[in-house]
């Protein structure tokens, strides 16, 4: 071939690829509910990825037996990433309609997964046949996932906060661990002992960067009795006493008593890639915070333990809850939904099963004994077996989440465009951990009037 | 090499040429044909322009006057950008990008150039240290940022810049959890990053100023500012004038460097700009338009500077 005919057959060849290219990515898949077998096929996301082996392996285990069990069902997974909601990803997710047929997502992704009109309204699928379960699920936790009387999502994991406190640096400390702080002027003591260890180790962490800033806010203004928007959610409502108590008292540890480490502007990974390496004494957070800092960040089961979310003077008056559930795609088949709805019900609410299969995870670097989720409702039926298996083959010392457990702290739920409301105040509370001139009332009245601006503009 | 535009020099040797038969009706089929390889390479990189830059491009525009809510999309007009707007970080946001843009055009487009004039001086290793000058660039943006942060601008005393100030006895920074240092340290981390294309750019636009002009300058009496001012930027002008509009085009869509030094909005919203705000209000606050309408203000505004800097420049021409 001369060069100029082979130039031309490249060029020909790099149109057509390219086209070719570009009909694929443009081409949807049509194997939407059934194949040639007459068999059902769904996809779900959040399988664990590989670096999670256990996890992944278990999944892929109750795959096959869903499918051994259910020979007409096909389930094929996808990995979205460790944390399944890395909200750019889930949005881009969202708005590229490229979500799986049933997709994982927070609570608080409620109002977005409608928005995209992603979402399938499963109120006349779910019911005992489905879900055998589902009378025994919290009332409470669907209600999140209802909007105008329809349920968007099957809910299948929960959590509140408390405080998370490392045992090894309390002994170090000469601290009691069977005794931790239950007020926040406790907590300053306490963290002024543990930073006095040294090495730069931080008595208390806290996060303020990334939107996380403003979602621990919201939670220690709940522990104070706060609320973060006004009843009716027109107006913020941190601009009082108890938001200006939670920047006191993280002004006061951060450079009152410098017990809060050099390093601010932590978002998640930042606090708990250190919490793994033993150099935070205490954080807020929830059960499963535990579990992330030994799987994801190298951390010792052993060394942590719980207990509530201290209050100013006494308990606390409230803490943060939240989340996460599964969605169902719109026009998905009838038959999809209910194989959608069968998997959920064998891998995430049945006891003994999936999640809940605690003698699997007993032997496992995986977490059995913890105090959540507690999807099913106090005495119900599911309540009592998943607490039975739970207790009879918890691999970590309950003890260490006793506390937390014994003592429960009202649960409330995030505010009305949450992620917003947090970026905003991520710079309060930034501006209180870098700045040791930090003026909280001017802070604390700016926060509030971007977010009235906010909610103005977005009614 | 000779470069000949003339059609059909590329035939095959040997192949007769027709006789002139006075000028020809070429049909468009004739001409496609004609310049089939041409078209061919054309349409692709027409075709990855259309889908991946002038597709979206407009996407955003039509998307910046509508809003979706419960899966409907309607045609809202300038509600978007009334909003966007009264965004609380809108303004805020802008500051800090001109502030960056600003510091960048002082350090970032400064720097390079006398690197180069620099480099351009040496007799010796001229190559060696070229490669070091455009090591960083070969390193993933992200990578290098993160050098920065966790070695460079630990606010500890175990920072290497806070080690260095204490061994001067200066005093030490909080850099990214500074206010006022958030930017210059950005700016500082980002010319680190990205000079080593500029400064090989400037390099090959010095070796072409003939060296008779320098030896002029020199028998003049010019000492070396008169020989870089009088000579080098008048002869460089045409680079360091576009390598100026890209840099403050480049520098206005500021984003990864906030996201990964500062964790985002940074102290006080000090690192929050433009292209961050975006992706905020895209992918954290549920509000795809509101993002489109901020990209297309962006747009605007960087295409407004960019016709008025082509046009000055043209008319100094």
């Amino acid at each position: 071939m001369s060069v100029p005919q082979y130039r031309k057959a490249a060029a020909l060849a790099l149109v057509a690829g390219l086209g070719f290219s570009l009909t694929a990515c443009s081409t949807k898949s049509d194997d939407k509910d059934t194949n040639a077998g007459g068999k059902v096929t769904i996809t779900v996301d959040c399988q664990p990825v590989g670096a999670q082996k256990e996890l992944l392996k278990n999944w892929n285990d109750d795959v096959a037996e869903f499918q051994r069990q259910n020979p007409d069902i096909i389930i094929k997974s996808v990995s979205v990433g460790e944390q399944c909601n890395n909200p750019p990803d889930f949005t881009a997710r969202l708005a590229g309609g490229t979500v799986t047929d049933v997709f994982y997502g927070y609570m608080t992704d409620l109002q977005q997964v409608l928005d995209s009109g992603q979402a399938m309204d499963i109120s006349q699928y779910v019911n005992k046949d489905t879900i055998p379960t589902w009378d025994s699920v919290d009332p409470a936790l669907k209600e999140v996932f209802t909007d105008g009387g329809k349920l968007y999502a099957v809910p299948v994991k929960n959590y509140s906060m408390g405080l998370v406190y490392n045992k090894v640096l309390f002994q170090q400390a000469g601290l009691d661990v069977n005794n931790p702080p239950k007020t926040w002027a406790e907590v300053r003591a306490a963290a002024k002992k543990i930073a006095g260890l040294g090495n730069g180790i931080a008595g208390y962490s806290e996060y303020s960067a990334g939107n996380t800033g403003g979602w621990h806010f919201t939670s220690l203004l709940y522990s104070q009795g706060g609320q973060v928007l006004s009843a009716d959610g027109k107006k913020a409502d941190f601009n009082n006493a108890a938001g200006k108590q939670v920047l006191q008292n993280l002004k006061d540890m951060r450079y009152g008593d410098n017990s809060m480490g050099a390093r601010q502007l932590l978002q998640w990974g930042d606090l708990l890639t250190n919490a793994g390496a033993g150099k935070v004494g205490m954080f807020i957070g929830a059960p499963d915070s535990t579990q992330a800092i030994v799987s994801q960040f190298q951390g010792k089961f052993q060394d942590w333990a719980m207990s509530p979310l201290p209050g100013q003077d006494g308990p606390a008056k409230g803490t943060l809850g939240g989340g996460e559930g599964y969605f169902f795609k719109k026009d998905l088949s009838p038959e999809q939904v209910k194989a959608g709805l069968k998997w959920i019900a064998y891998q995430k609410l049945t006891p003994g099963k999936g999640q809940f299969d605690y003698v699997r995870a007993k032997p496992q670097n995986y977490p059995v004994g913890l105090p959540q989720p507690l999807l099913f409702a106090n005495g119900s039926e599911a309540q009592k077996q998943e607490l039975e298996l739970r207790k009879a083959n918890a691999n970590v010392d309950t003890a260490n989440f006793a506390l937390f457990e014994a003592t429960p702290v009202p649960i409330k739920g995030e505010p009305r465009n949450a992620q917003a409301v947090y970026a905003v105040l991520d710079a309060a509370m930034s501006g209180v951990l870098t700045n040791p001139n930090a003026n909280i009332d001017a802070l604390l009245k700016t926060a509030e009037e971007k977010v009235n601006q906010l909610l103005a503009a977005e009614s | 090499m000779a470069i000949t535009t003339v059609p059909g020099a590329t035939r095959k040797p040997g192949r007769p040429t027709p006789p002139y038969a006075g000028p020809q009706r070429t049909s468009l089929g004739r001409k496609v044909r004609d310049n089939l390889t041409g078209h061919a390479f054309l349409i692709g990189a027409v075709l990855c322009f259309v889908v991946f830059s002038w597709y979206p491009m407009i996407r955003g525009i039509v998307m910046s006057f509508q809003r979706t809510r419960r899966g409907e999309t309607t045609w809202v007009g300038w509600d978007n950008y009334s909003r966007i707007i009264a965004d609380p970080s809108f303004w805020p946001a802008w500051q800090n990008t001109l502030y960056f843009t600003l510091l960048a055009l002082v350090l970032g487009y400064a720097v390079p150039f006398f690197v180069a004039i620099l480099l351009n001086e040496f007799r010796h290793a001229k190559g060696y240290l070229r490669i070091l000058v455009y090591l960083p660039v070969m390193l993933p943006p992200a990578s290098a940022l993160f050098l920065f942060k966790f070695y460079a601008y630990d606010p500890s005393e175990a920072g290497l810049f806070n080690a260095i100030l204490k061994a001067l006895h200066l005093p030490t920074s909080q850099w990214m959890q500074s206010p006022e240092m958030t930017m210059p340290a950005m700016v500082v981390a980002s010319t680190w990053m990205n000079m080593g294309g500029a400064v090989l750019i400037y390099l090959a636009a010095l070796q072409n100023i003939p060296g008779e002009l320098y030896e002029a300058a020199e028998l003049d009496g010019a000492g070396i500012w008169r020989r870089i001012v009088n000579v080098t930027i008048p002869q460089t002008r045409l680079i360091l004038a576009l390598l100026a509009m890209l840099q403050i085009v480049a520098t206005m869509q500021l984003f990864i460097e906030p996201l990964i030094l500062a964790n985002g909005a940074g102290t006080e919203d000090s690192a929050t700009s433009v292209a961050y705000l975006i992706y905020q209000h895209g992918f954290f606050q549920n509000d795809l338009n509101g993002a489109a309408a901020l990209g297309v203000i962006m747009l605007v505004v960087l295409a407004g500077f960019s016709a008025a800097y082509l046009r000055l420049s043209a008319k100094q021409d």
